[in-house]
């Protein structure tokens, strides 16, 4: 099993997502230039955090228009497993790989802190080895990550069961808990088929307890349902 | 040779007397390139020429140190072949003209200077000063500042992990912004700026050179009066993306073993790169002006030579591996220009057109003659020196230390570190907040750093030998109680007109308080960067004394690394050091009008023994949490203990180790020296053993509890009484309070 981690000009997580998955999930995974990316050699793919072209314009919309999307919607048709962190997630929304669209933070500002999401659906390559209703504990930071959607969109998402995260209070709760305006508090959606998921949270720096505040290592059940999912 | 511009048309901030040294050392009247790059280079920015007899008082020697002060940046010793490269720099003028783009710049360049010595940077911090918040020009600065910063950091995904912030009304025209960085990497991969082998090709790497910038560094080396907003068009304009490929593409470039010498340009442009580089591998060099790419037509060679346009590196490049090296520009998609060779005619040689427009050895760019400036005890001092005594006496102590949580030297910083990314680069242990210092790891091993900015502005503006020799301690300390042993310090020092004596004299005292502390610690100083003419030219008012400190440390096992917040009921706590009554500066004093009054005066002596006390007990296991206490002393340092690990606390000050037995001196005095650790009950004995043992006085002062409630006793009275979640809120409100619309001021 091969995963490739897709750099874009100003990608900033990459080297984050590898050390998680090389160090501790223990997996074959590379650095591959987005202009070089060849889905054909690799079970799965992550469009990890940062910039790409600086967010200029609007965040992802520029990557977007990477050759490497067109190996992104290939996989999305052959059941292959993707993960978009962050900015990851904004190129795959304005790719039209993910639905919605996601603006700037309803404060106005880049918000960097911990929050509590809860897993609304296990049926994801994201979520497969966590069960519905389970928090976790990960870190966001963005300026726009303000999940929209139009009022039919959404609840063809709540039908088709692609709201994947919800930002939450400590009890599980939707109370007090949306830290960017995000409609119905969605931190992370998924396709039709559940293989491709985006999230704002970042789960590669919630995998050890040594950075985490609260001792645990919530990420790395993420990228360890990303393995059980291929391997299923 | 040309002359293409004649001199009238450049202007030049050079004395006659100035202009006179130089045309003696070149042995002919410099042409008006020349002539232009000599002004910048021998301008306050680039030379020194102020500070450099003081400085040179500084220890910059140690035996972990590697690379000292002279390069783009310090580089220390971590053992076992790892090192840690840091600096710091100011970007107090562009960024109180265009608070965005003056900051954001000013994170860009201080990053290029990690970046250059072949270090991947990994952690930024920023130390601020504003005038007070209540002002809407202040809160203009202090919002675009901060929002400058985050934007470029977190852009260049480099975590901002520390720093600090001041409130006071001498940084009202002219806010302080310096920014520092740390970098890791290999000791056998270490660059230099240098350039020393004849025959290496120099390329010209990143953002086209433009006209923006131009006399930047001629602009911050005056004073800020009514015509600077004319100055607007000097403050150059950041652009982190292009600056995060420039990062990558030079790591990149790096790997492959051909660079033999790096450096960013910054201010002074190519002039400095050029000039500095050549002087310091004794090499020449001859570059073709038209090769390099330029963002707008018809740039003279005076404009190219010394435009400060962003996000550019100087390679000096083996031609046996210039190819792959372009290609890897390539790859990045990154303009470059390959504009000349390294030569042995220690001459740097400006080509336009086939013809010579500038020939003028290095040195005489970078040796710009010193000046001794005159220096005179200033009359403020001598007004106060006499007086201590307090207007509004607070009756009540618990209101007092609301207040003083409430101010925004104290507050809780959290609006603001908030907007900049801490976590990336999955290193962050200690985030902003958590600890005295941040704390970052080394990934795969069992090993950290500790780094942290400090000053106490209104303890140097009283006495500014002390002061100083205090901000020295108090990072330092700031270090220790997070776990790490201190290896060294750089230096960021802000200061009015050096032409003014008492400015001056302010100056030399601030230098003298560091060696003082430093040779005592035996701490090196390995770089560092100063910052005059801040203050305004209407009301003459300069900044208060501010060198800025930034230390590094070493954490040499992951399990010593301690936060300041309560971690369990029953916990005792342990005061470590000495109470004084010295109450000038303090943030009480500030508060409630007191006026006078001794600085916290420390020792090396007093500050080595708490340390190595603290460290011991660390690295033992004793302790569960540390913090030092400065700004707002004892109540304050316990305050916030209380706040981070929603724990309440029971006090009783009879066996605190003091000097005084006055309440307010107990309890709000800023004396240094001090810890408050906390521990299980059983190793208290130990703990005071150790202590004694390292002549350092400590007694447990009380334990931690389960309850909403913060409370002090003194000779059997309650003096205290404060409610955890009260303090809570009015901490963390105070700031938001100021800047956001649907808040009420407190």
């Amino acid at each position: 099993m091969k995963l490739a981690v897709i750099q874009y000009p100003g990608s900033n997580c990459d080297y984050d997502v590898i050390h998680v998955l090389r160090n501790l999930v223990g997996i074959e995974t590379e650095l591959v230039w987005h202009r070089n990316f060849n889905q054909s050699e690799f079970d799965a793919a992550i469009l990890p955090g940062g910039f790409s072209y600086g967010d200029y314009l609007r965040a992802g919309a520029i990557a977007a228009h990477s050759p490497s999307l067109n190996e992104v919607k290939e996989m999305s048709q052959e059941g292959k497993v993707v993960l978009g962190i962050c900015n990851g997630f904004q190129i795959l929304v304005e790719a039209g790989v993910l639905p919605g669209a996601l603006l700037r933070n309803d404060c106005l500002r880049f918000v960097c802190k911990w929050v509590n999401l809860r897993v609304c659906s296990s049926r994801t390559s994201a979520t497969k080895l966590i069960p519905e209703g389970g928090l976790l504990h990960i870190p966001i930071a963005h300026s726009e990550g303000r999940y929209v959607n139009k009022n039919n969109d959404l609840k063809k998402l709540y039908e088709n069961d692609q709201i994947v995260f919800k930002y939450v209070n400590e009890k599980g709760e939707e109370i007090n808990s949306n830290p960017n305006g995000s409609l119905d508090n969605i931190a992370g959606i998924c396709n039709l088929d559940g293989n491709i998921v985006g999230l704002m949270p970042h789960p590669e720096r919630a995998s050890e307890p040594s950075i985490n505040p609260y001792g645990s290592d919530d990420g790395l059940l993420v990228f360890e349902s990303m393995l059980n999912y291929i391997n299923h | 040779m040309n002359l293409l511009l004649s001199p009238t048309n450049i202007n030049i901030n050079l004395s006659e007397e100035e202009l006179n040294q130089a045309e003696k050392m070149l042995g002919r009247k410099p042409n008006s390139v020349e002539l232009g790059m000599i002004d910048v280079m021998w301008s306050e920015h680039c030379s020194y020429k102020s500070s450099k007899l003081v400085l040179k008082k500084l220890p910059t020697k140690g035996k972990r140190v590697i690379v000292g002060p002279g390069y783009d940046s310090g580089i220390v010793d971590l053992r076992d072949g790892d090192v840690a490269a840091f600096k710091i720099e100011s970007h107090n003028h562009p960024s109180a003209i265009e608070p965005y783009n003056g900051a954001a710049t000013g994170i860009g360049g201080i990053i290029r200077d990690i970046l250059c010595t072949n270090c991947r940077p990994i952690g930024l911090l920023d130390s601020l000063r504003f005038g007070e918040l209540r002002k809407g020009h202040n809160r203009w600065l202090f919002l675009n500042v901060v929002r400058g910063i985050a934007d470029y950091g977190n852009c260049c995904g480099i975590p901002t992990v520390a720093g600090e912030i001041e409130f006071d009304e001498s940084f009202e025209s002219n806010c302080l912004v310096n920014v520092a960085c740390v970098g890791i990497g290999r000791k056998e991969n270490i660059v230099l700026g240098r350039m020393e082998n004849p025959g290496d090709n120099i390329v010209l790497l990143g953002g086209s050179t433009g006209r923006d910038g131009i006399h930047g560094v001629t602009f911050a080396s005056k004073v800020i009066s009514d015509g600077s907003e004319e100055d607007r068009p000097s403050v150059q304009v950041g652009d982190p993306f292009t600056k995060k490929v420039v990062i990558e593409a030079t790591l990149e470039a790096l790997k492959t073993g051909y660079v033999r010498g790096l450096k960013d340009l910054g201010g002074g442009g190519l002039t400095c790169g050029l000039s500095e580089m050549s002087s310091k591998g004794g090499v020449g060099v001859e570059i073709d002006i038209d090769k390099i790419h330029v963002r707008e037509g018809e740039m003279t060679p005076y404009e190219i030579m010394i435009s400060e346009s962003q996000e550019r590196m100087l390679f000096a490049i083996m031609p046996e591996g210039l190819n792959k090296i372009l290609n890897i520009f390539k790859k990045w998609e990154i303009p470059y220009s390959v504009i000349g060779r390294v030569t042995d005619t220690c001459r740097i040689i400006v080509k336009k057109d086939g013809s010579i427009v500038v020939s003028i050895p290095p040195e005489i760019l970078t040796d710009a003659p010193a000046i001794k400036r005159k220096s005179r005890k200033p009359g403020y001092l001598k007004e106060i020196s006499n007086k201590d005594g307090i207007k509004n006496k607070p009756k009540d102590i618990s209101l007092a230390v609301y207040t003083l949580l409430k101010t925004p030297n104290i507050a809780s910083k959290e609006f603001v570190f908030r907007q900049y990314d801490h976590e990336v680069g999955v290193r962050t242990i200690n985030k902003p907040g958590d600890g005295d210092a941040a704390v970052l790891r080394l990934l795969g091993k069992n090993k950290a750093i500790a780094i942290k900015s400090d000053c106490n502005s209104f303890h140097s503006y009283l006495d500014p030998f002390y002061g100083h020799a205090g901000a020295v301690a108090e990072s330092i300390r700031n270090l220790v109680a997070v776990g790490s042993e201190p290896i060294a310090i750089v230096d960021c020092c802000n200061f009015g007109n050096p032409e003014d004596p008492e400015i001056y004299w302010q100056f030399e005292k601030s230098i003298d308080g560091l060696v003082y502390m430093l040779t005592g610690l035996e701490i090196p100083c390995v770089g560092g960067n100063v910052s005059f003419y801040n203050e305004d030219d209407r009301t003459r008012n300069a900044v208060k004394p501010t060198i800025v400190i930034v230390s590094i440390g070493l954490i040499g096992n992951l399990d010593w690394i301690t936060k300041l917040n309560f971690k369990e009921e029953g916990d005792s706590i342990i005061a470590v050091g000495k109470t004084f009554p010295e109450m000038g500066g303090s943030q009480y004093y500030l508060r409630f009008k007191g006026i006078g009054g001794r600085v916290p005066r420390t020792t090396p002596e007093k500050e080595k023994s708490s340390i190595r006390a603290v460290q011991t007990l660390i690295q033992n296991g004793y302790i569960n949490s540390a913090h030092d206490c400065s700004k707002g002393g004892l109540a304050i340092a316990l305050a916030t203990m209380a706040i981070n690990g929603e724990f309440g606390a029971e006090l009783n000050l009879d066996q605190l180790p003091k000097a005084s037995a006055s309440i307010d001196e107990l309890m709000f005095s800023e004396s240094h020296a001090r810890f408050i650790v906390t521990s299980k009950k059983e190793d208290v004995n130990n703990i005071i053993k150790l202590c004694r043992k390292n002549n350092v006085p400590a007694a447990e002062i009380g334990e931690v509890t389960e309850t909403n409630s913060l409370s002090f006793k003194y000779k059997k009275k309650i003096i205290a009484k404060c409610e955890v979640d009260k303090m809570k809120k009015c901490w963390e409100e105070a700031i938001p309070r100021f800047v956001s619309p649907t808040l009420k001021r407190g």
